[in-house]
């Protein structure tokens, strides 16, 4: 494994030029300059016109994700947010970075010529950047499950697990998320806790969930896991809590806090105080995206439905877990852990191999939705405060 | 007693098996040694009832409840929206024969 190596002493696994839009309204133009290198220019950005500091922390830690060696900001120029500061945070950082306000660049031709020509600048400078040894322990890896039914349960989130498991064990730091999806687990989950402050502050974030979803009137549930045999959101939320594993869990962080050491890491993603803004995570990307800027390099994705997105910024291994519907789509999975319903494989050795193709993907390998050219995104609005003590016990 | 290899037990105290393939329309089950069969077909991930439940009871799987019973279920019944209940949020499910539940 090789990365590039940052200011802040972490290292990348890729070396893109982030194209972010700033509002909606700048969404075209990041976008027309991004497609004229889309496997070196991913599209990030922030649709709202208003402030929120969820957002601009968000938009801060992925322009300076370590999968990012140059950012290009574009602003319509009358949006609210916070250029000059993120222009400064990537500054900071020694990155590359160039701000262009389409409203004094003569508008979408011109914009859109101005940034295509900076970022192919850019694009060669990446290319000759020199890399250096990466190790294991190195690593963020998230994990998410979407599309699940009632195979994901039992054959893709396990193996994730046990994916998990292993690169914990080798040093890596890994975080599993969707507190939603946690509703049910909390009695089984909280006893693996580091200390017991961390088990309460465990419990009380899946509290929080259950009454976040209770206001809003529905889980974090889809119609399409009850096709696929699920009934409640506490029994999809006992398949989603096996792709964390068995190990030890070290800390509880949220969206933008960045794991201080190697371990398991559950991330809260439902938002604090009254309920404000809506669904906490409205599709499975916003999740990704919340991970991602908590340091993530990759993403296992568990699907049973079939989902087929990826990600911007840092690559997404699609994990199928039924294996009727790997027949279906196979060309958007890069493991099937279906086999084991199939008895074909057991879920020690497809854990395996999830394992051994995120050391080949942080290695350079493509996943399938790289290759296919999936770069998903989306950020929201949201509302948190800071981690108590015992969420990061020493 | 003998029970159909296509349904898995997750834990030993589970009120449900797992299908891990699918069963067709029709088609003879063993379930605990009674030979069960359903109107529809059942995809793989759904649940058929191992043990009996009252109505009101809670429904175990990964030996972890679920949620409760909405009416008694007995073994060999399709254990699904029909039958089965959150105890923290009601679930959606867009598709009119999942909704009824007469399976995938």
């Amino acid at each position: 494994m090789r990365g590039w190596l940052r200011s802040d002493g972490r290292k990348g696994i890729r070396n893109v030029v982030a194209v972010a839009y700033l509002v909606e309204c700048a969404h075209h133009v990041a976008r027309e300059v991004a497609g004229s290198d889309r496997d070196h220019a991913h599209v990030i950005g922030f649709p709202g016109c208003f402030p929120n500091p969820y957002a601009q922390k968000m938009m801060e830690r992925l322009c300076t994700h370590p999968n990012v060696g140059a950012v290009l900001l574009v602003s319509l120029g009358c949006e609210s947010f916070n250029r000059h500061q993120l222009e400064s945070v990537v500054k900071a950082t020694g990155r590359p970075v160039k701000v262009l306000v389409i409203q004094n660049s003569g508008g979408t031709r011109s914009t859109i010529a101005a940034g295509q020509a900076w970022v192919a600048e850019q694009v060669v400078a990446l290319a000759a950047a020199p890399t250096v040894p990466m190790d294991i322990s190195e690593l963020i890896v998230g994990t998410v499950c979407g599309g699940s039914d009632g195979t994901s349960g039992i054959t893709g989130n396990p193996a994730a697990g046990i994916a998990f498991d292993k690169l914990v064990a080798a040093g890596a730091a890994c975080i599993f998320e969707e507190t939603g999806e946690l509703i049910g687990c909390e009695a089984i989950m909280e006893a693996r806790a580091a200390t017991p402050a961390l088990a309460a502050e465990l419990r009380a974030s899946v509290e929080k969930a259950a009454r976040y979803y209770e206001t809003l009137g529905y889980g974090s549930f889809a119609s399409g896991n009850a096709d696929g045999g699920l009934t409640t959101i506490e029994e999809k939320s006992l398949g989603a809590y096996m792709k964390s594993g068995q190990s030890v869990i070290s800390g509880l962080i949220k969206p933008g806090d960045i794991p201080p050491k190697g371990g398991l890491y559950l991330m809260d993603v439902v938002p604090d105080g009254e309920v404000r803004f809506g669904f906490p995570n409205i599709s499975d990307n916003a999740e990704i995206v919340e991970m991602m800027a908590s340091g993530a390099h990759c993403t296992l994705f568990v699907t049973g439905r079939g989902s087929v997105v990826g990600s911007a910024l840092a690559p997404v291994i699609k994990i199928a877990a039924n294996p009727h519907m790997y027949a279906r789509l196979s060309e958007d999975m890069d493991v099937n852990a279906g086999r084991v319903l199939e008895g074909a494989a057991s879920l020690e050795e497809v854990g395996q191999e999830i394992f051994d193709l995120v050391v080949s993907l942080a290695s350079g390998k493509r996943s399938k939705s790289e290759e296919l050219g999936h770069q998903e995104f989306i950020l929201t609005y949201k509302s948190f405060e800071p981690i108590g003590p015992a969420c990061l016990p020493v | 007693m003998q029970t159909d290899p296509r349904l898995i037990l997750l834990s030993p105290g589970d009120t449900v098996y797992v299908l891990r393939d699918q069963i067709a329309a029709g088609e003879a089950v063993m379930v605990e040694g009674v030979a069960v069969s359903f109107a529809q077909s059942l995809g793989l991930g759904h649940k058929i009832a191992r043990l009996a439940v009252a109505a009101g009871d809670r429904v175990i799987k990964y030996g972890a409840p679920i949620g409760r019973a909405s009416r008694a279920i007995a073994p060999g019944d399709h254990v699904h929206l029909h039958n089965l209940v959150s105890d923290y949020t009601p679930t959606y499910a867009l598709n009119p024969q999942v909704a009824q539940n007469r399976g995938d």
